[in-house]
């Protein structure tokens, strides 16, 4: 009976949509305010529209208190702009995640990832305590046996309207040990994940070989596997992701391009600077979608261009995605 | 065993606030054995109380005691004739002690002049690492003996998150990555299958977070109870 209310979707959304017609999907990322402007939201959604098929809304990324995912969401949606809710583990317990996923289902929010989080270490709450009551695989099963078999955490039935989301997660391939990767993404298809967005490829070797044991399990069949991939806006963005991100490998050729960009203007010519630096990293980001778009198993890509959402749209024009395809 | 650290001169002044007459009480236990609240600890610090408030003007006069093991009645029930001539005790025993200490001698409050931090593995000279954090729910037995709920610093039971490089945690390039030991273990073994099934969420009633834990063992008790 479910399948015929949904027309054989498990939540009906854009996304979902766009995933299964077969199209290389294209997802977006907005972080909300540190403050409590609706108009931010309706801002960064409006470079996003018409541009990307969801758009995830970061859940306190990097532990820095912002704008609520699931509120953030709502004024997303209101701008036009399908959002994916991002939910953590380090700041819910199951009791708050279930209450606020009924909640966001039930403003109209259809995708959802789930986390870990970072760490609050690196937050600007660091002598905070951290949740953890559920780790990422654990909330992925929660939301599935809510969605499909209609039962809280607990196993009582959840009464009446059941949250049907698509239900997301992360996956890292440039994180250690890298012989374990490609399980933890078979754990959490076992556990009922219908898509995963990867961390920030900037190691395209590594990546395909993750990619080539992903393919011999199977599991890119099991799954959808968008790309990770985002502009680098200057030199030292580039230098402090390859020496200073945990879980993150840059190679030097990108470091190495974007300082090649600006090696015949004058340091007084600040603006021209600018502009060679993120000419060159949208660039780079074009050339590694057409990459990705000849590797097995990629479904997609995932722009992550936080506070740089202007960049998506001639991103994804320069890759030939626009306009999007209507499913 | 239990670990600590003694808290600084400074915040043990602050609590001993206008404290006339104090005994500095150590324990014989695990806190000697890691340095913090031993015999030798309590003289150095007692030394160090009477020097400064000698200095700052309001010198206190301070005694030194050092228990067998300030967490069981036997041995602090002794010092009860004693504790009357005292403003305050300063104990350098773990929690357990402090808190032992105010209950059987309710009439003299107990400081702590140690934090207690850690269930801790000394696994070398002057070097503890946490081990156990007494979950209530022991998991070593899946997890290749090794504690992801001591050791990783988002307690995850289904294997490393994102944050896991060159075998070390994101928090801290001093913390190895628990998941990366556990994976290296069940490598050794040939057993990495196991690793592979999803562990269901954790029943964190049996912790801490189920209220404070208390266990009663009929069988060894002396006295009936209703």
């Amino acid at each position: 009976m479910a399948e015929e209310q949904t027309n054989g979707f498990k939540s009906g959304s854009n996304l979902e949509k766009m995933l299964r017609s077969g199209n290389f999907t294209v997802t977006g990322e907005l972080g909300p305010p540190q403050g409590a402007d609706p108009k931010e939201i309706a801002h960064k959604a409006g470079f996003l529209k018409g541009v990307v098929e969801a758009v995830n809304i970061t859940d306190n990324q990097t532990a820095i208190v912002r704008m609520s995912s699931i509120g953030s969401a709502v004024l997303t949606m209101a701008a036009g702009v399908e959002p994916t809710v991002q939910m953590t583990c380090r700041d819910r317990n199951r009791l708050a995640i279930q209450s606020d996923l009924l909640g966001a289902y039930a403003v109209g929010a259809r995708n959802l990832l789930c986390l870990t989080g970072d760490h609050q270490c690196f937050g600007n709450h660091p002598t905070a305590k951290n949740v953890h009551d559920l780790d990422s695989i654990q909330l992925i099963r929660m939301v599935k046996n809510m969605r499909d078999e209609g039962i809280f955490e607990c196993g009582d039935a959840i009464k009446g309207e059941v949250p049907r989301f698509l239900i997301g997660a992360a996956i890292n391939p440039f994180a250690d040990p890298f012989d374990y990767r490609p399980y933890r993404l078979a754990k959490k298809v076992a556990a009922g994940v219908d898509f995963v967005q990867t961390q920030l490829i900037y190691d395209m070797p590594r990546f395909r070989e993750f990619m080539k044991r992903v393919v011999d399990m199977g599991l890119h069949e099991k799954v959808y596997i968008l790309a990770g991939i985002g502009p680098i806006k200057s030199v030292g963005a580039a230098r402090y992701m390859r020496d200073k991100v945990p879980g993150m490998i840059v190679q030097d050729v990108y470091v190495e391009r974007m300082q090649a960009s600006i090696a015949n203007i004058p340091k007084e010519d600040k603006a021209g600077r600018r502009d060679a630096q993120q000419n060159e990293g949208i660039k780079m980001c074009i050339e590694q979608i057409q990459e990705l778009r000849e590797i097995e198993g990629v479904a997609g890509v995932h722009i992550m261009a936080i506070e740089w959402e202007e960049a998506v749209r001639p991103i994804v024009e320069g890759a030939g995605l626009l306009p999007r395809p209507q499913v | 065993m239990i670990v600590g650290e003694q808290k600084s001169l400074e915040e043990i002044l602050g609590l001993l606030g206008d404290a006339k007459k104090v005994l500095v009480a150590g324990c014989g236990t695990c806190v000697t054995v890691c340095f913090a609240g031993g015999e030798k600890e309590v003289g150095i610090l007692s030394s160090a109380l009477r020097m400064k408030s000698e200095l700052d003007g309001h010198p206190i006069a301070v005694d030194e005691v050092t228990v067998q093991r300030q967490c069981e009645w036997e041995y602090i029930d002794p010092l009860k004739e004693r504790l009357a001539e005292y403003d305050v005790v300063l104990s350098l025993a773990c929690g357990i002690g402090v808190q032992a200490m105010n209950e059987r001698f309710p009439n003299i409050i107990t400081l702590p002049g140690i934090n207690t931090t850690s269930l801790s593995l000394p696994v070398e000279q002057g070097v503890w690492e946490e081990r156990c954090q007494a979950c209530g729910d022991c998991v070593l037995g899946i997890t290749f003996g090794i504690c992801p709920i001591a050791r990783c610093s988002k307690q995850l039971m289904n294997g490393p998150c994102g944050g896991s490089q060159n075998g070390v945690c994101e928090v801290d390039p001093s913390i190895p990555c628990a998941w990366q030991l556990i994976w290296d273990r069940a490598n050794m073994f040939g057993q990495m299958e196991r690793l592979l099934e999803v562990q269901p969420p954790k029943n964190w009633g049996q912790s801490r977070d189920g209220g404070p834990r208390k266990i009663v063992r009929e069988d060894l008790r002396l006295t009936e109870r209703e």
